[in-house]
């Protein structure tokens, strides 16, 4: 399998995935008109990546934005984890939002109610 | 129809007027706004975290205005129209946009529920929403406005002007609080 990368853009992020590790950062914002589009390959990968996993995957999510349209897409990743869990495989998402930034903070609390995968909340202080 | 859409245009102003459009809603319009807002209110130096939400809501408001303008027959362009203002209370971010009659119910009554609800109960309804609901191409399967509402505490005010017996005139306008 090959390491996907995707280059951010100021309406979609960073996408590094990499199956030889088992990390993934996404990372940046995510506000693009049509998600779909843009989260297409990325489930693609899982779709492959959960085929023949690594012991551990680590999910990095960091995001400064991200719009309604992105949110169904980043839970459908997300439910490409929980087969990994569901495997017996280690899994963990590591949601990051700013000091202070409730939102972020929340909606990461959102994903942890929905997702069958552990959920560590990090605070990035300045 | 350009006298009735100017007097509603004129009807969506309040406050000092940070930034305002009237004319055809496309996704260049939309990515140049952002960029322009985004640019003012780091220069202006708002709050950080007033900052982000103000953009994150606004992204909300415009990317919904796109989906959603419906066109009139006989008018040129997908017209649609959103201001930024200022005033004591916050930042006020109006849109308005034509839609069609029969879709003035759903839409009120939609409304009216997220309105009715409670920062809690907004919280399990926006869940719900974005575990159960299939998303289309076009959209956000409906979570904007909720999202909206819940990213701001406030209600959503909104407006339908009739136009003739096929359209209306939609506006929202959604507070901010500083």
């Amino acid at each position: 399998m090959e390491l996907m990368n995707i280059e951010g853009t100021p309406k979609t992020p960073t996408v590094v995935m990499n199956p030889n590790t088992g990390v993934i950062d996404i990372k940046g914002r995510s506000i693009p008109e049509n998600s779909i589009e843009f989260y297409r390959p990325v489930v693609e990968w899982l779709d492959e990546y959960i085929k023949n996993p690594q012991p551990n995957t680590v999910v990095n999510v960091q995001l400064e934005y991200f719009n309604t349209s992105s949110s169904k897409c980043i839970l459908d990743v997300f439910k490409k984890l929980e087969v990994l869990k569901k495997n017996q495989k280690d899994v963990v998402i590591n949601w990051y939002y700013e000091e202070d930034d409730e939102d972020m903070l929340e909606a990461g609390e959102d994903y942890e109610s929905i997702i069958k995968v552990p959920f560590k909340m990090i605070q990035i202080v300045d | 129809m350009s006298e009735f859409l100017t007097s509603c245009y004129a009807k969506m102003h309040r406050g000092d007027v940070i930034l305002a459009y009237k004319g055809e809603i496309s996704a260049g319009i939309i990515a140049d706004t952002l960029g322009l807002v985004e640019a003012k209110l780091s220069d202006e130096m708002v709050e950080n975290l007033i900052r982000k939400k103000l953009y994150n809501v606004l992204v909300e408001c415009l990317q919904n205005l796109f989906h959603h303008v419906d066109k009139v027959p006989g008018s040129e362009s997908n017209f649609g129209a959103f201001i930024l203002s200022k005033t004591p209370e916050g930042y006020h971010i109006s849109t308005g946009n034509m839609v069609k009659a029969d879709k003035t119910k759903v839409l009120k009554e939609k409304i009216d529920k997220i309105n009715s609800l409670s920062k809690e109960e907004l919280k399990e309804f926006y869940k719900f929403v974005l575990n159960n609901q299939t998303f289309s191409e076009k959209g956000g399967g409906g979570l904007g406005l909720i999202d909206i509402a819940r990213k701001t505490g406030n209600k959503l005010k909104y407006d339908f002007t009739r136009y003739n017996d096929e359209y209306y005139f939609f506006s929202l306008n959604v507070l901010v609080s500083e």
